[in-house]
């Protein structure tokens, strides 16, 4: 099977899967929404400084979140024990890496589309910038911290505190990432700045991680 | 030990006195910040130190990636660990510095700022290999090391951008040094450079005889397995 | 002058972070080689094997 064929398929198996198990699901879009709640009872500004810090109270929002949802991203797997089936097999590790990040980024994505009219509407925000702008930022931001979330959950599997570890390596090497994220958003809200140089960094940091991903990948794969 | 390390001690211990002494008293008054401003001498030799054993990680995990050594292995734990040491003395020094110059704590300063980030990357990859289980650990830590020194050039323009956008006070003021300034600095370098290599030496032989008690005790325990 | 306690403080402080970690490393290398010393069945047989 061609890359990404193997690709393809391991996607929508996890789609289906995850559809046909929606208990996860229904309770992460819940969390989502109680992340999103408690920041507006934690953080209660007037419509002019909200659109100053509405950017960073997002974006620090989907991260939570992004951890909830990264941190299950390969207890299937280990349950199956399909990791050793493909240390086994032949088969490129890269696809599997993808299909991974890939259904990550779109689960990620989803949560961020319940969470964000939330925030717009507690938050009463309004874009005083370009607001078409907000949506390559989104993409870049969400792979970002998708790549990054994927691979070192992958590395977290086999060490004590699991679910610690992953947040523990992902929000340091993330701080260029959240950087990007939140002054371009930012900017797009107040207006006050162009987001350009924001999302040229975004889109460094995310083709420098995705080709490190995709390099390292096998290598991590063959160490657990 | 072997027979250099006694005599890199006393050297250290020296070079580090006469450096004080030079920081202390040689080193002329600066004129907008006072005695306070002799802090520099501690705090930017440091960094460089962080910086350059960081540095040294960096090439250690790539060997390690290459040869499989274990000697390239250890040296990567062990210029971590050293690092984020060198790097905890900047972060306090710092502040200590801005306090008295500024009247605030911290500032979103270049250097302070790349070196937090520095010190939360290096200080995950230490736990990192804490945490680890499994005969592994020292390909997957060779990887995040990777993944730091790559994440480096990224946190530096990151942070470079966002200070042109929030200006905030510079540690160590800007423009050119008195020449009599570089040289106690020069110094100061040196010394702690020597003080590194002797941290790095001891926790090197450390950590192999660490890793020859776990192994006679792992053989053990096989051995009586068998028996 | 007040700025002097913070230059005490900066150049203790530096002092204090580098002599405890070398207090800890010595003291653990100390009592490896006590460990080492314990049982020098095992290291040899071990340290023979490598050479």
């Amino acid at each position: 099977m061609s890359f990404f064929a193997i690709t393809r398929a391991t996607l929508t198996k996890d789609i289906r899967l995850e559809w046909r198990s929606k208990d996860a699901i229904n309770a992460m879009l819940f969390f989502a929404l109680l992340v999103v709640v408690i920041f507006s009872f934690a953080f209660d500004p007037t419509a002019e400084e909200s659109r100053r810090i509405a950017g960073g109270l997002i974006w620090v929002a989907f991260l939570f979140a992004a951890v909830v949802a990264l941190n299950q991203t390969w207890a299937r797997e280990l349950r199956n024990q399909v990791l050793d089936a493909y240390r086994v097999s032949p088969a490129p590790a890269n696809p599997l890496f993808l299909a991974k990040a890939f259904g990550n980024f779109i689960f990620v994505s989803v949560l961020e589309a319940l969470m964000a009219p939330l925030f717009i509407a507690f938050y009463k925000l309004r874009a005083l910038g370009p607001g078409w702008q907000l949506v390559p930022i989104a993409l870049l931001g969400t792979w970002a911290l998708v790549v990054n979330g994927t691979f070192f959950a992958a590395i977290s599997l086999r060490t004590r505190s699991r679910e610690i570890m992953l947040p523990l390596l992902l929000f340091p090497f993330s701080i260029p990432a959240l950087l990007g994220m939140v002054n371009a958003t930012t900017a797009v809200l107040t207006g006050e700045q162009s987001a350009k140089f924001w999302v040229a960094l975004l889109l460094a940091y995310d083709v420098v991680f995705t080709t490190a991903c995709l390099l390292f990948f096998e290598l991590v794969l063959e160490a657990e | 030990m072997k027979r250099g390390f006694p005599i890199l001690a006393i050297v250290t211990a020296l070079l580090l006195s006469f450096a004080l002494y030079e920081a202390l008293i040689v080193a002329p008054t600066e004129q907008t910040m006072g005695n306070v401003q002799r802090i520099f001498y501690y705090h930017v030799p440091s960094a460089w130190t962080a910086f350059l054993l960081f540095a040294i990680n960096f090439v250690a995990s790539i060997l390690y990636l290459i040869k499989r050594s274990e000697k390239a292995d250890i040296l990567a734990l062990v210029s971590a660990e050293v690092g984020v040491v060198f790097c905890t003395v900047v972060l306090i020094t710092g502040p200590i510095w801005a306090r008295p110059v500024w009247g605030i704590w911290w500032t979103w300063d270049l250097r302070l700022t790349l070196t937090l980030v520095l010190w939360l990357i290096y200080v995950s990859y230490l736990l990192l290999r804490r945490f680890s289980t499994g005969g592994k650990t020292p390909v997957i830590a060779a990887v995040v090391a990777i993944f730091g020194a790559l994440d480096v050039p990224l946190v530096y323009f990151s942070i470079w951008f966002f200070r042109t956008q929030h200006p905030s006070p510079v540690i160590g003021g800007g423009g050119s040094l008195d020449p009599r300034m570089a040289h106690v600095l020069l110094i100061n370098w040196a010394a702690f450079l020597c003080l590194a290599w002797l941290l790095c030496w001891t926790r090197y032989e450390l950590e192999v005889a660490e890793r020859r008690v776990e192994e006679s005790h792992a053989m053990e325990s096989l051995m009586e397995g068998s028996q | 002058m007040n700025s002097m306690h913070y230059l005490y403080a900066a150049y203790i402080a530096t002092w204090v972070i580098h002599g405890t970690y070398l207090t800890v490393l010595v003291r653990k290398y100390s009592r490896i080689r006590k460990e080492m010393e314990r049982k020098p069945s095992a290291i040899s047989r071990q340290t023979s094997a490598r050479t």
